[in-house]
């Protein structure tokens, strides 16, 4: 049962991305991600990791996807790329890196001695939003803070980048 | 219960997604959506071992990423609408002031 999930849930999340990399207007990639994204969410519900199924969902898929959308539709540039690429030879060679990257990691990546999947308890307690809570207020406390203070460099950097009648 | 190869192969093949995307496309928005996939498949990879090892702490790593992720991608899209504004496209082509 779970193994059909996940098998609908990555033809899904495959589909998302390649549709993303091919699709000429930047709005329907835009929108492909957040096929992408949201399949994803899924992805950690199946690895037993619901809060960061819920935080996938909103920040991503909601927050993220929402801040794309709206800068592709503010500046028009849906198509941009209609003129032919100046750099002729740049196609070929990345698909060719590309697949050697995939093969590559495809082999460490599977490398590794794998244990068997585990169950019962521990599994129960590991996928309770409580413990990671309690973990992030506690052991975690001080890159917590720093995370907020990035966010608040992040919003006074966007407003400092967009001021009108400004040299940068 | 599937197992954690087939999550790390599904991550490695979205990966490689965005670097191909990163490469092969030209308008700067959709290079930065294939730099969002690639920080999804490792989040992906993450969560995937830490289920391995039962470890919260990899699942707070990915909380954290999670929210850098989203003050890049306001700070990012900031950057490109001001590039937007004075040299009026989003090709990373045509953005090559510091060619040498």
């Amino acid at each position: 049962m779970d193994l059909i999930l996940f098998l609908i849930t990555a033809v899904i999340a495959i589909t998302g991305a390649v549709a993303m990399l091919v699709s000429r207007n930047a709005v329907h990639s835009a929108l492909f991600l957040l096929l992408n994204f949201a399949a994803i969410s899924v992805m950690y519900l199946l690895l037993s990791a619901p809060f960061l199924f819920a935080i996938q969902l909103t920040v991503y898929a909601g927050a993220i996807m929402v801040l794309f959308l709206f800068v592709v539709m503010l500046l028009g540039a849906e198509k941009v790329e209609d003129a032919p690429d100046r750099i002729a030879w740049q196609q070929p060679l990345a698909l060719l890196l590309g697949l050697a990257l995939l093969v590559v990691s495809v082999v460490v990546g599977l490398g590794g001695a794998t244990t068997p999947p585990p169950a019962g308890e521990a599994l129960a307690q590991f996928s309770d939003p409580r413990s990671l809570g309690a973990l992030l207020f506690t052991d975690y406390l001080l890159p917590f803070e720093v995370t907020g203070f990035i966010l608040l460099i992040a919003v006074v950097g966007v407003v400092v980048l967009n001021q009108r009648g400004r040299k940068i | 219960m599937v197992p954690t190869s087939y999550y790390v192969l599904l991550s490695a093949i979205l990966f490689t997604i965005g670097v191909l995307g990163v490469l092969l496309r030209r308008n700067a928005i959709v290079v930065f959506m294939s730099v969002e996939l690639m920080l999804n498949a490792a989040n992906l990879a993450l969560v995937a071992f830490a289920r391995e090892r039962l470890a919260v702490e990899a699942q707070v790593l990915v909380f954290f990423v999670i929210t850098v992720a989203a003050a890049e991608v306001a700070v990012g899209l900031a950057l490109l609408v001001s590039i937007f504004r004075t040299k009026r496209t989003a090709d990373v082509d045509e953005v090559s002031t510091l060619k040498g």
